[in-house]
């Protein structure tokens, strides 16, 4: 088995986490793992991406070459759309639809969402809103997690076990908030797949 | 012991601990910062008390390695490429002096310049040094040649580059852990001599560098990082080495590979499995991240062996980190694209963040150079670059650590006048000191703004040498205390900071503003931290 998957979007948007939570879940499903991240000049308010890949091989290349992904997972819509080249054929696209605007050209987003939309294998949910109703407006990065995860190859239960690791120092109640954000991301997927 | 999830920073970091480590020296540096703050942030070196404090500088942290390594202790000292330019003084002359307790450099490397002006391939150094590099290919490979380093060092009687690049630097892995060593007791250097680089001396101490090398040699040669991976198809060998193994494994299906590889991840270049490798084989590739040295070695000046391709004869793009689809290229195979990018996809670069109080000081200098016209704002390096893009355009220079300054001097020398010098604290401390130093001695008609947001921003918000003393310090170099001013960047000051820096901008000598106000990503880490505190 392998999951190939790029982690999108804007440089403080949390897909760090997104890549920490699917990170301790592979480890404890003691598969392999490689994960590239973007630290540095990008993290100011630029495009970030992370390239996670999880294997029950060994892994070669901290790299997924273009055309393999299995799933972009976009905490933005623009940014969805910027790493198609490394999407293969049968592969998903799971994306907020929520835009971050931090530039003067930003795109209409109906011209961003006609692109996704013409995918069949594609997600396009609003992660702010249902962060919001779970507890927890910042929540939205973990909500995109749990949309994903049934494209992925590691068990439910240890998602959620990841998440208890990762916030575990911060308090039971951002555990809560995120478990549940994590829980309706998955549900939406579920739903509308 | 238990398997770690690891970014290779982190795991040199952990390597280094594991395997003696008594102290560790640098200046933050993308991709290399992440190794100091792993040993910041460990118990383990809390309780083995590793000294872990950041230097001024790269020559400070060379130099200071250097002389833990003086005093018999394990060292280590980690930058960026270009830190090794500031620290090459003290680096070339460590392989002169030699070590007595095992020292490590860790030089990270950045091909593709995702944070740095340029892509220089620290290997070069180590070369010319004539001392061995250990070029880990995964995170694992990090861990021991950090951990099994020091040895090295103290066998060879000289420093060891470690030699990474941002993609293994920022990526993580499992790692499997070694037993502990003790650190080393302190003591002296067997010759009380031998780190007084006196010409006499030095020229033993050369000599002997020299006749090290055989030994160096049959290090890279007996070495378990380097393996030779033999193939049916001898049309073409291929040298891969440190990363570059794994964009070529990652294009063989279960990892069987037709040709055969060596695996290259120690130097100097094992010269018995090289010259194998070349006599087996029709043609040879060269696969490395960063610039062509192995293969200019290989090819040589005249290139009349057999057909060695690379990055020369642009089997592989001259400039640029691999990955997995150049080499498959270069391997004449194809290549499974995805869809191209949409034209509705627009760039989205850095920029300073909302609430920054460079943002406002940039603002506040706009207004008043718009009096002077543009193309006389010399900067440095650090966030405040970023205002050389919009909405800002105010920035026109950005070189090297402390050149702002020194820059500025030599325009207004040849007539720009006034010339405007913008310079962050961290990057002032640096190497921005002795270029004011030169200011003050012909009170150059510059302005100098240190933009003092308390911390080293760009990297993540490391500490900054003199957070608090840089007025004392401009005062300590002699600039009059009329013309050194401290203002607050903030919108609610815009109309007495224009007035102050038109002041000063009119002011026929040398002015320094120190605009200040803490880094809004610390200022918001603290406010959190103090928040959950108090809970």
């Amino acid at each position: 088995m392998k999951n190939d998957i790029i982690l999108a979007g804007v440089g403080g948007q949390g897909i760090l986490s997104i890549a920490a939570a699917i990170g301790l879940a592979a480890v404890k499903n003691n598969l392999h793992i490689k994960q590239s991240e973007v630290h540095g000049m990008s993290q100011r308010g630029g495009d970030v991406q992370s390239h996670l890949r999880l294997s029950d091989k060994p892994i070669a290349s901290d790299l997924i070459p273009k055309g393999k992904a299995d799933l972009i997972l976009s905490v933005e819509p623009m940014e969805a759309l910027r790493y198609l080249p490394f999407l293969s054929k049968d592969g998903w696209l799971v994306t907020n639809i929520t835009p971050f605007n931090n530039i003067p050209d930003y795109p209409g987003l109906e011209d961003i969402l006609k692109q996704i939309k013409s995918f069949p294998n594609h997600i396009a949910i609003d992660a702010d809103t249902i962060a919001k109703q779970a507890g927890s407006s910042r929540s939205s990065n973990i909500v995109m997690l749990g949309a994903a995860s049934p494209f992925l190859d590691i068990p439910f239960e240890r998602l959620e076990d990841g998440i208890r690791q990762l916030f575990g120092k911060k308090g039971e109640e951002l555990v809560n908030t995120n478990l549940k954000a994590l829980k309706a991301g998955r549900d939406f997927t579920e739903k509308n797949r | 012991m238990e398997k770690l999830l690891l970014l290779g920073d982190e795991a040199i970091a952990q390597g280094a601990i594991d395997g003696g480590l008594s102290g560790i020296y640098a200046y933050p540096g993308t991709p290399s910062t992440e190794i100091m703050e792993f040993v910041q942030g460990s118990k383990q070196a809390e309780e083995l008390s590793i000294h872990r404090t950041w230097s001024a500088n790269e020559k400070t942290a060379m130099e200071a390695a250097l002389g833990m390594s003086y005093a018999g202790k394990r060292a280590m000292v980690c930058f960026k490429h270009v830190g090794l330019n500031v620290a090459a003084d003290a680096f070339v002359n460590a392989s002169i002096t030699g070590v007595n307790g095992g020292l490590i450099v860790v030089s990270a490397d950045d091909p593709s310049m995702h944070s740095s002006q340029n892509e220089q391939d620290s290997r070069f150094y180590a070369k010319f040094s004539l001392i061995p590099i250990l070029e880990p290919s995964n995170q694992q490979e990090a861990y021991e040649m950090a951990y099994y380093g020091f040895e090295l060092s103290e066998k060879l009687n000289v420093p060891v580059m470690l030699r990474i690049t941002t993609r293994l630097a920022h990526s993580r892995a499992g790692v499997q852990r070694s037993q502990v060593k003790k650190q080393n007791q302190l003591h002296l250097p067997s010759d009380p001599r031998q780190f007084v680089l006196l010409p006499a001396i030095a020229r033993k101490n050369y000599k002997k560098l020299l006749g090290m090398q055989p030994s160096m040699d049959i290090e890279s040669e007996k070495s378990t990082f380097n393996t030779f991976i033999n193939g049916s198809d001898k049309k073409l060998g291929v040298i891969a080495a440190g990363l570059a193994y794994n964009y070529l494994m990652e294009n063989y299906i279960d990892g069987k590979n037709p040709n055969p590889i060596l695996k290259i991840c120690q130097y100097p270049l094992p010269h018995k499995q090289v010259a194998d490798l070349y006599n087996q084989c029709d043609s040879l590739l060269i696969l490395e991240d960063g610039a062509p040295m192995i293969e200019e070695m290989m090819k040589g000046f005249l290139n009349l062996g057999k057909p060695i391709h690379g990055r020369l004869d642009g089997t592989l793009p001259r400039d640029g980190e691999l990955n997995p689809n150049i080499v498959a290229k270069a391997l004449g195979m194809a290549i499974q694209e995805g869809q191209e990018v949409p034209e509705v996809v627009k760039n989205r670069p850095p920029s300073l963040c909302q609430g920054c109080g460079h943002r406002d000081v940039f603002e506040d200098l706009n207004e008043v150079l718009k009096e002077y016209g543009t193309g006389r704002v010399f900067s440095d390096i650090g966030c405040y670059t970023l205002a050389a893009l919009p909405p800002f355009n105010s920035v026109n220079s950005c070189v090297d650590m402390g050149a702002s300054i020194t820059m500025a001097i030599g325009a207004a020398d040849a007539g720009l006048i006034p010339a405007v010098s913008v310079i962050g604290d961290s990057t002032f401390t640096h190497s921005g000191m002795t270029g004011l130093l030169d200011a003050v001695n012909k009170n150059a008609p510059i302005t100098v703004i240190i933009s003092d947001n308390s911390t080293t921003g760009m990297t993540g918000g490391q500490d900054s040498a003199a957070t608090g003393r840089l007025f004392e310090i401009c005062q300590g170099i002699g600039v009059h205390p009329d013309h050194l001013k401290i203002i607050t960047p903030l919108k609610k000051n815009h109309e007495e900071n224009v007035r102050i820096i038109r002041e000063e901008l009119e002011y026929k000598g040398l002015s320094v503003i120190i605009p200040q106000r803490e880094c809004i990503q610390t200022f918001a880490r603290r406010k959190k931290a103090e928040k959950n505190e108090s809970n």
